[in-house]
């Protein structure tokens, strides 16, 4: 076999690899950097399949793009940080409030 | 069996009920429901015969939703499998597509006077295809905003938007130095490769969407690193709605001019440059810049909307300073 079919055969491996870790991971920050990654290892194969054109927009919707907004989407149904926030809130909503209207208020004057 | 099945049809009851996640629902009705939950344990604790009964009828759902997943799972991928088994194999000359194949490599240099012929293909042969490519992204972006968008006539004092703009705020990352201090290194590197690639769509590989994706994705690390109030000073909702709408006519009047010619016989006069050289390819190197700009603005306004409802300054930060709940003009929710 030549080297580039070897390389070809490796990342088609970590494709299917990717493609399944996507739905088995519980986490799902986790789940959306393998799906990060699954569209890397795809834009290498695309260059190796010779279309780099579409190996250039993969790489920039699939593993940029796209991934940054699952990551907001991320925040907003709140994973991690802002559902912290919202808890808290919830729990005692005085001291956040006063908290979140300093901080706003402290952006305002800059 | 039989009657419960019935029942679970006619949406009547549902014997996985306790094991469904309520929390979306609004305080009121959990309440009730948790009333209603512990009135429920309460009478199965004291009845062991109910018990069995809740248990096999659970046990047979749990059984019966795995089989119809596992079921249809397998359906899905057997369909896929069958078509992937219909394509022809990886580069094998295939009859069917041979005819347009040769046609486009053999013709496609001197008739669109394009070196790249898939850019020739997507920006000339089938241009239509694009356009309707580039509105379908028009209309994405419409319905996030319609989704997403916050601004003055629609701002609520309400936790939801209260919360997406205070975290907007403290989590602002340009305090951040070392993915300002890269972005420094690596943002001229992306734009310039960016506009490359969008002015040299006709020649290498690349063209508007590949160029509009790229030079997105560099906007959206720009307002990363620097500060969503940086980017505003150059990027305002106005300055989408224009960019987005002269991109999409000058393409709409410029292919459908073409189109007109062509249809009517007339010959084309827009001249195709030497094969090659920048300006080459007729209408493909102002084509490729319209679906760059309208492409490059999606991806931002995606982006912009997903962070924090709006695109540009559209939001009164100072509404939000004051403690949520109490109307200021707003719309109480």
């Amino acid at each position: 076999m030549m080297p580039s079919e070897i390389l070809t055969v490796i990342l088609l491996v970590l494709l299917i690899v990717c493609a399944v870790a996507v739905n088995v991971v519980r986490d799902l920050l986790q789940s959306v950097i393998i799906f990060m990654a699954y569209s890397s290892i795809m834009a290498v194969i695309w260059i190796l399949m010779e279309s780099p054109d579409l190996g250039i927009t993969e790489a920039a919707v699939g593993a940029g793009v796209s991934g940054i907004l699952f990551l907001m989407t991320l925040k907003k149904i709140g994973h991690g940080d802002a559902g912290d926030l919202t808890d808290a809130a919830e729990e005692d909503p005085g001291t956040v409030r006063k908290e979140a209207s300093g901080t706003i208020q402290e952006k305002e004057k800059r | 069996m039989k009657e419960e099945f019935r029942s679970w049809i006619m949406g009547e009851s549902d014997p996985m009920e306790e094991l469904l996640d309520f929390s979306q629902e609004n305080d009121l009705n959990r309440e009730e429901r948790r009333k209603l939950t512990v009135e429920k344990l309460r009478v199965l604790q004291e009845d062991p015969d109910e018990q069995q009964k809740v248990a096999r009828v659970r046990g047979r759902f749990t059984r019966f939703y795995y089989l119809v997943a596992v079921l249809s799972c397998v359906f899905l991928s057997c369909v896929l499998l069958f078509s992937i088994s219909m394509l022809p194999q990886y580069g094998e000359e295939n009859p069917r597509t041979t005819e347009v194949k040769d046609r486009y490599i053999e013709k496609g240099v001197e008739e669109t006077g394009a070196v790249n012929v898939v850019s020739g293909m997507i920006l000339d042969y089938r241009a239509f295809d694009t356009l309707g490519e580039s509105h379908v992204l028009f209309t994405a972006l419409i319905c996030v905003m319609i989704l997403l968008r916050i601004d003055r006539k629609n701002q609520r004092t309400g936790y939801e938007d209260y919360y997406t703009i205070r975290s907007d705020v403290y989590y602002d990352l340009s305090k951040d130095s070392i993915l300002c201090t890269m972005s420094r290194v690596l943002l001229p590197a992306i734009v310039l490769y960016g506009i490359y690639i969008l002015l040299n769509g006709q020649n290498s590989p690349g063209g508007g969407f590949s160029a509009g994706a790229v030079l997105g994705a560099g906007m959206i690390l720009f307002s990363a690193a620097f500060g969503m109030q940086t980017a505003d000073r150059f990027f305002t909702m106005k300055a989408c709605k224009v960019t987005i709408f002269v991109s999409l006519a000058f393409y709409s009047f410029a292919k459908g001019y073409v189109f007109f010619m062509g249809a009517n016989g007339f010959e084309n006069h827009i001249p195709k440059g030497t094969p090659g050289a920048i300006l080459s390819g007729g209408m493909i190197l102002p084509l490729d810049i319209a679906v760059g700009c309208v492409v490059s603005v999606t991806m931002f306004g995606f982006y912009s909307l997903f962070r924090r409802g709006s695109i540009g300054m559209d939001v009164d930060y100072a509404h939000y300073s004051s403690k949520p709940g109490k109307a200021k003009g707003g719309r109480q929710v």
